[in-house]
């Protein structure tokens, strides 16, 4: 557990913008738990009087074409972020650690559920969650289940790879040979010694997972409209951008400042790792 | 060696039927009767038996697959419910554009990633690779249809130096002018996946200037700009080379949004707009065009690593 506590911490320290990412997603945190008393006006107050109005006192980053609050909107977009992202990363963990694991343990098994994860990395990935979105239809929880799918795939395929070589490990065939049953194994030596290359996985994965949810909304196939999405919000602005320019710099930034943070905290877990397993997470 | 080619075409050609099935079976997994779905609540009881009949939905599954395979195979994937045409023209027609705008982003992601991806690794640990490497992961981070919209806004709206969308064929008035069109598109594009293979060279540079033969062309006293160029930007271009692969896919996924913020006419936005339209024929059809491609350039780019670097274990 100390272990673990300092691999979560150390980097943090050593390198400040490392830092100063995870301050920025703990500002989103705070956004996304707190939004009714940070954000100044209900996020779907339309007031067509103040319609595009450029960022001012009455509003910190302007207003959109419906006279919305620009800084409301970005505040309560903090939630549909954070949402979309745990529930890409544990829909991933959720399916790919399970199918990797077992596809280790049991050979004739991983023949054929890493033939399956092969056909489904053989679509290009956007398309793979398009194509989800046409038999599920639009909205929040399936743009999850799209874009989760996406990273089932690249779970699965480093699990295996971890799981393989943990297999191999003396004190792992220590264990089998002193009498330890699978379930023991898969508990007690497999899954606590991947903990840190998922920790980076899933670092990953939730910042792959803002870029997608933002390329869905923008298409017009994630969120609905009249979710405050950050992927929405630039969506919608596309055709004012020349007269409001402001319109698409906060949100665009929101994105891109919350996968560069997480970005950051995956690149500076891994480079803690474990060496044998560093090789494996590379993109 | 025509063992291995043997062997890699027969895991390709597997891999390609399986996501056939899965792509044939995408239809049949949208909820409700697919030819309502199709055609709205308000079709007649003639159109839906005329839809039904042309897409064989009365044939048992297994058939009904085997027709479909075959058709393809032939060339023939069917029609589009919104144009009424082939399939295979609507593909067509966009392909120009799409292909185009995938070689020109090819150019940028090469002339840009790997040169730079070389300078930050020759510079290691100093400022400069620090600022590259910190510029490629916020690259990384950036969505390709912001960046778009801010080319858009600048260069576009703002300078005017470049068109904002659409593109109209080389073949017609213009001619290879006309490739001014998507200039603006294919930087959008080509950031983020530049940034990957910015990435990929420098890693792969400095694991090759570890490797025990560069230390002898050193020691040799061969001079420092041969060493790199001859030593280790060979052997390391070979990482970079097999990235090509996924970052091909990266652009087909990525274009599809690309194309949809320049309004461009291409197999990308096809498919936007059929997904739209519900014009399942052209989904289906679409998709299994790019993931025969897909697996073809994955094909070639493993072969070609054979023939790149001979010490390659083909087992």
């Amino acid at each position: 557990m100390r272990q673990l506590l300092l691999t979560w911490t150390r980097p943090a320290v050593s390198r400040p913008m490392t830092a100063v990412g995870v301050l920025f997603l703990l500002t989103i945190v705070i956004f996304a738990a707190a939004s009714p008393w940070i954000a100044p006006y209900p996020p779907d107050l339309i007031d067509p009087v103040n319609r595009l109005q450029p960022p001012g006192p009455g509003h910190l980053l302007g207003t959109d074409h419906f006279g919305r609050d620009t800084f409301s909107r970005i505040v309560y977009g903090a939630r549909l972020a954070l949402l979309i992202g745990v529930g890409v990363v544990l829909f991933a963990l959720a399916t790919g650690v399970p199918i990797g694991v077992l596809s280790a343990l049991f050979p004739a098994l991983g023949v054929v559920l890493m033939r399956m994860v092969d056909v489904l990395m053989s679509f290009p990935s956007l398309l793979l969650a398009l194509g989800l979105i046409v038999i599920l239809g639009q909205g929040v929880f399936n743009a999850i289940l799209a874009i989760g799918l996406i990273y089932l795939t690249t779970t699965a395929r480093i699990v295996y790879g971890v799981a393989l070589r943990l297999k191999a490990e003396p004190y792992v065939e220590a264990a089998r040979s002193a009498g330890a049953g699978t379930w023991w194994i898969v508990t007690r030596h497999i899954l606590p010694n991947m903990i840190s290359p998922l920790l980076v996985q899933a670092s990953f994965v939730f910042a792959f997972a803002q870029l997608g949810a933002a390329s869905l909304d923008f298409l017009g196939l994630g969120a609905p409209p009249e979710i405050p999405s950050w992927g929405n919000m630039l969506a919608e602005s596309r055709i004012y951008i020349t007269r409001a320019s402001w319109l698409l710099l906060w949100p665009g930034l929101m994105i891109v400042l919350t996968a560069f943070s997480l970005n950051l905290v995956g690149d500076a877990l891994r480079d803690r790792m474990d060496p044998r397993f560093r090789e494996m997470m590379r993109r | 060696m025509g063992r291995y080619v043997l062997r890699r075409t027969g895991a390709a050609i597997a891999t390609l039927i399986a996501a056939s099935i899965v792509i044939f079976a995408f239809i049949h997994l949208i909820p409700g009767d697919p030819v309502y779905v199709m055609l709205g609540d308000g079709a007649t009881p003639e159109q839906v038996a005329r839809l039904r009949n042309r897409l064989g939905l009365d044939e048992p599954l297994v058939f009904q697959y085997l027709i479909w395979a075959g058709s393809a195979l032939q060339g023939d994937l069917g029609q589009s419910i919104f144009f009424e045409t082939p399939v295979t023209q609507v593909i067509a027609e966009g392909a120009e554009t799409s292909i185009l705008l995938a070689v020109i982003t090819m150019f940028w992601i090469v002339a840009f990633g790997v040169p730079v991806g070389i300078l930050a690794a020759i510079r290691q640990g100093t400022w400069i690779d620090q600022g590259l490497s910190g510029l490629a992961m916020l690259l990384a981070s950036v969505p390709t249809f912001w960046v778009g919209l801010y080319l858009i806004l600048i260069f576009a709206a703002g300078l005017g130096w470049f068109p904002s969308s659409g593109f109209p064929s080389v073949f017609d008035d213009g001619g290879l002018y006309n490739l001014r069109y998507l200039i603006l598109p294919s930087l959008a594009l080509a950031a983020p996946n530049a940034a990957l293979i910015l990435r990929l060279t420098r890693a792969s540079m400095l694991d090759v200037a570890r490797e025990d033969y560069v230390r002898t062309a050193r020691a040799k006293g061969i001079p420092p700009y041969r060493v790199v160029l001859r030593h280790i930007l060979r052997n390391a271009l070979l990482a970079v080379v097999s990235a090509f692969g996924f970052t091909f896919a990266a652009l087909i996924s990525e274009a599809v949004v690309t194309e949809t913020v320049f309004a461009l006419p291409g197999i990308g936005r096809t498919v936007v707009q059929s997904i739209l339209r519900r014009d399942y024929p052209v989904i289906q059809g679409v998709i299994l065009v790019i993931v025969c491609l897909y697996l073809i350039i994955n094909l070639l780019v493993d072969l070609s690593y054979r023939f790149l670097d001979p010490r390659v274990e083909l087992e």
